[in-house]
């Protein structure tokens, strides 16, 4: 295996910070293009990302099609906006590619398209299906005697969705050990608190209660998240993985923290300005913890 | 044991005893029957193809794949009752270049799974096969819940993707071999498992092209699936009437022989779709959507009159709905009575 194929676990938790902040300021630059986009759940996930595609995952942007990798399926799709400045980052594509984004035309929209996006390993944008797509390549992966992982990215609204447990109870049931699925809890959906709205509570009890096996961190701390990625066991037969990462909704933007204004927005004038560089200057302590308008 | 008798079952499910070797459906033996060959030819074809997995929803006794389990564990995934899931994983495990078949009744793939057909399967273009049996109102007095007369239109509608209805064993071996060589993502639609031969042996199938059975000047009966073998019955009984009726197995759904359509019209100046389904969306309106845009002439889709049908042994649903040989005879006549 290549150097580029094991992909870098020696990077420095500050070259994480700083591509977590890549990700933010991408973020805000291609959503001044469409004139609208997903902030704030976006930011609530830059850390993951950071550390999934900067330091975890097994990938080679050289052969983005090689069978051994590791596959990444964003069940929550609407923040492929945060995604896709990665994968041209990582150099699975050119990333003047973006200056179109959601142009008429463009492969790149609010969801990704696996068919016109080289690195994206799966289409997604329907809530809820994306732990069935990603229970079905770790089948896949034990069936090939593949040892790679499947890595599933969920929001916490999306639990909702009565699919993720058809999933959950099944990956259980096999004994899918080489799934790995992450939930962004970042505590909104559209409409208020989860809790408010459709309450997801007790994550830990819920998932573990299906056969799982739960790690529950801060999913804005690299080190908690390299040290969750660190325990994942090696095989792919026994229990499938959770990482329920508690995340703040907009996190890196105080304004937009656990804010219901900034699910989907559209930042001009000296406001664009002053988010650049508050992302600039790097995480600031949070300073809501309730929903707020 | 008598037809009547055997229409009591719908399907083909486990502790009835002695199925194989004592049903026959209009002379064609159990053995030969669908429900019997679906297993053992995802079985045969599994043993030279290691991209073959089959999945179903805890239906494996009703469609029979357990005889793919039995020869093939480590390839069969039976998902309990969660077809949702089922087919979206199913699509995962096509993006890892495996060819996975999803077998469930009509009406919890082609109608409860159709926004994971069309997102997961169609969308990304994968080459999942969603095999959809007991289609139709075969379930009879299962009632409409498990109904599906609605799957085609629904499937018909998804861009990039195939839907086939399958004849009877031999054109559902055909169709499944075939379908190791598509690039697109399928429907393939089975009827009740019970449906009489119309192919002796297997038939030389493309998709996309439909299969003329019996020539005729008079009159073309369009139809798909379980109905071909009443149409031709049909055709027989029309021709003691002097009515010579061209029948065609339109096999595939979409993409649609509409060269085939424009011959039936200009060739014998009639038309009668016949299929077991709405006939809003499926294969009559097809066929309706290539006429209009042909030439005028004697034309009616003949199906299920935009309802939900009477519960009932399905030999009587067939009837009453005039979808049994009798009633596409009398049909007919009425259409030609018209022109």
């Amino acid at each position: 295996m290549t150097e580029q194929q094991t992909h870098g676990r020696n990077v420095s938790r500050e070259f994480l910070e700083d591509r977590a902040k890549f990700i933010r300021l991408e973020t805000v630059r291609l959503t001044k293009i469409a004139g609208a986009g997903h902030y704030s759940s976006t930011f609530s996930a830059a850390e993951l990302l950071a550390a999934l595609y900067y330091a975890q995952m097994r990938i080679n942007p050289a052969e983005p099609d090689w069978a051994g990798r590791d596959r990444f399926v964003l069940s929550k799709g609407h923040i492929a906006i945060g995604l896709y400045p990665v994968l041209a980052d990582l150099g699975f594509y050119d990333a003047e590619l973006l200056e179109d984004y959601t142009r008429l035309g463009s492969a790149f929209g609010d969801h990704p398209d696996m068919k016109k996006i080289t690195g994206v390993d799966f289409s997604s944008g329907s809530l809820g299906h994306g732990l069935s797509v990603s229970l079905g390549m770790a089948l896949s992966a034990r069936m090939q005697g593949n040892d790679s992982r499947i890595y599933c990215m969920m929001g916490d609204g999306e639990l909702n969705e009565g699919q993720v447990w058809e999933a959950a109870m099944s990956a259980g049931h096999f004994g899918c050990q080489n799934l790995v699925a992450i939930v962004d809890r970042n505590q909104l959906c559209i409409d208020g608190s989860t809790e408010d709205i459709m309450s997801v509570e007790p994550l830990t009890d819920r998932f573990a209660s299906f056969g799982w096996n739960v790690q529950r961190i801060d999913g804005h701390d690299l080190d908690a998240i390299m040290g969750a990625f660190d325990a994942l066991p090696a095989g792919n037969k026994g229990k499938p993985q959770m990482i329920i990462a508690d995340t703040v909704k907009g996190r890196g933007v105080q304004m937009m923290e656990m804010s219901l204004n900034w699910h989907v927005g559209n930042l001009v004038g000296a406001d664009y300005d002053a988010v650049i560089e508050e992302i600039k200057g790097g995480l600031k302590p949070v300073i809501a913890t309730e929903v707020r308008p | 044991m008598s037809e009547a008798e055997g229409d009591v079952l719908s399907g083909l499910f486990t502790g009835i005893s002695d199925l194989k070797e004592s049903r026959s459906v209009k002379g064609t033996p159990a053995s030969r029957l669908p429900a019997f060959i679906l297993g053992e030819e995802l079985a045969d074809l599994a043993d030279h193809d290691p991209r073959i997995v089959v999945l179903t929803a805890d239906l494996a006794s009703a469609n029979r794949t357990t005889e793919f389990r039995d020869r093939h564990p480590e390839r069969f995934f039976d998902f309990g009752i969660a077809e949702k899931n089922m087919i979206t994983a199913a699509a995962g495990m096509a993006s890892c270049g495996q060819i996975p078949f999803t077998a469930t009744f009509a009406a919890f793939c082609g109608i409860l799974g159709a926004e994971q057909v069309r997102t997961d399967c169609a969308y990304t273009g994968l080459p999942v096969r969603v095999l959809g049996h007991h289609s139709g109102m075969s379930m009879g007095f299962y009632g409409t819940s498990h109904h599906a007369l609605e799957d085609l239109a629904m499937m018909r509608t998804i861009a990039n993707l195939t839907v086939i209805c399958t004849t009877d064993a031999n054109h559902l071996r055909a169709v499944l071999r075939a379908s190791l060589n598509h690039d697109k993502p399928m429907y393939i639609r089975l009827g009740r498992g019970r449906d009489p031969e119309v192919y002796a042996d297997v038939p030389e199938i493309e998709i996309g092209k439909a299969i003329r059975l019996r020539e005729g000047k008079d009159l073309t009966l369009i139809t798909t699936g379980a109905q071909v073998h009443a149409c031709l019955e049909a055709a027989d009984a029309l021709a003691e009437k002097g009515i010579e009726t061209r029948v065609v197995d339109m096999h595939t759904i979409k993409p649609l022989d509409e060269a085939e359509v424009r011959a039936a019209a200009a060739e014998t100046g009639a038309v009668l779709t016949v299929e077991e389904h709405n006939i809003i969306g499926g294969l009559g309106s097809a066929v309706a959507e290539v006429l209009v845009e042909c030439e005028r002439l004697p034309f009616r889709r003949h199906g299920i009159d935009d309802e939900f049908v009477l519960i009932g042994p399905p030999a009587g649903l067939y009837a009453h709905y005039r979808l049994d040989a009798p009633g596409v005879r009398d049909v007919a006549l009425e259409l030609l009575e018209k022109r």
